[in-house]
């Protein structure tokens, strides 16, 4: 998996490469039955509860943790090119749907090669939220050098 | 409103002056050489990298040395590398779903 943080763009991007036909990839991605075995990491599960997988669509789902607690986010489907293409806005929201802005703009590719599928994700945070603002800034591009610095100074210290 | 380390580095001065004293204290004129702000803006960073707790103030004769709280830049790191986990687990899950749905196909 390729994982990088664009400080001007600010944007993320991921790209990762599956072993599967472009068409499994795309229903995992798009089919809400499928999509909901996969996409909240463990020990989050979750639950769709409204998707409708067209442009102008929308996707209403919780990540449930394991205590029960639920965090609901909204995505809307801006553009849908078949097997190829979607783009959605993602935003956080409350248990009625109503988002809590600003949200991030989230550009799915899915390249078929083979028999395996490459996707690229990018995602463009807007948002001063504090957990997506480190990203906003690119921390990793602006100061990786600096951080591996650190790093050693760390490695340096403990011992 | 509480500052915190991501306030911290939301700025290219700040991150300027983070990479600068990570490797020496340095007092607010030394630091101020190396940007093409005033005086005054590196020291409004500085006071705000103070709040952010990512900076330790020591007093050495009449000058104030700044140097880099390091335990405080490891938080971003962290989070960062959660970030990425997050993802990772996520594609772990996928390839399992994945692989379910090839063996289905094949019946």
């Amino acid at each position: 998996m390729e994982f990088n943080v664009n400080k001007e763009t600010k944007t993320v991007t991921i790209t990762k490469e599956f072993d599967a036909d472009r068409d499994l990839v795309w229903d995992a991605y798009t089919k809400p039955d499928l999509l909901d075995q996969w996409w909240a990491p463990k020990p989050f599960s979750s639950r769709t509860k409204v998707m409708e997988f067209r442009e102008g669509g929308r996707r209403f789902y919780a990540m449930v943790s394991p205590e029960g607690q639920e965090r609901w986010v909204l995505q809307e489907y801006k553009s849908i090119t078949p097997k190829t293409n979607f783009k959605l806005f993602n935003a956080f929201a409350d248990e009625n749907e109503n988002p809590q802005l600003p949200g991030s703009d989230w550009d799915f590719n899915f390249i078929g090669q083979n028999g395996t599928t490459k996707v690229h994700i990018s995602i463009y945070n807007e948002s001063l939220e504090r957990l997506e603002r480190m990203i906003e800034f690119g921390f990793r591009e602006g100061t990786i050098a600096q951080l591996e610095n650190l790093e050693e100074l760390l490695a340096s210290l403990s011992k | 409103m509480k500052r915190d380390v991501f306030q911290a580095i939301a700025d290219p001065t700040r991150r300027g002056i983070i990479a600068l004293i990570a490797l020496q204290a340095m007092t607010p004129n030394a630091i101020a050489e190396h940007f093409d702000t005033t005086r005054q803006a590196v020291s409004k960073h500085l006071r705000i990298l103070a709040e952010c707790e990512v900076v330790r103030q020591e007093q050495r004769g009449r000058e104030v040395y700044y140097s880099l709280v390091i335990e405080k830049m490891k938080e971003i790191d962290e989070w960062l590398e959660q970030y990425r986990k997050i993802w990772e687990t996520r594609f772990e899950q996928l390839e399992e779903v994945l692989a379910v749905m090839k063996k289905q196909e094949k019946r």
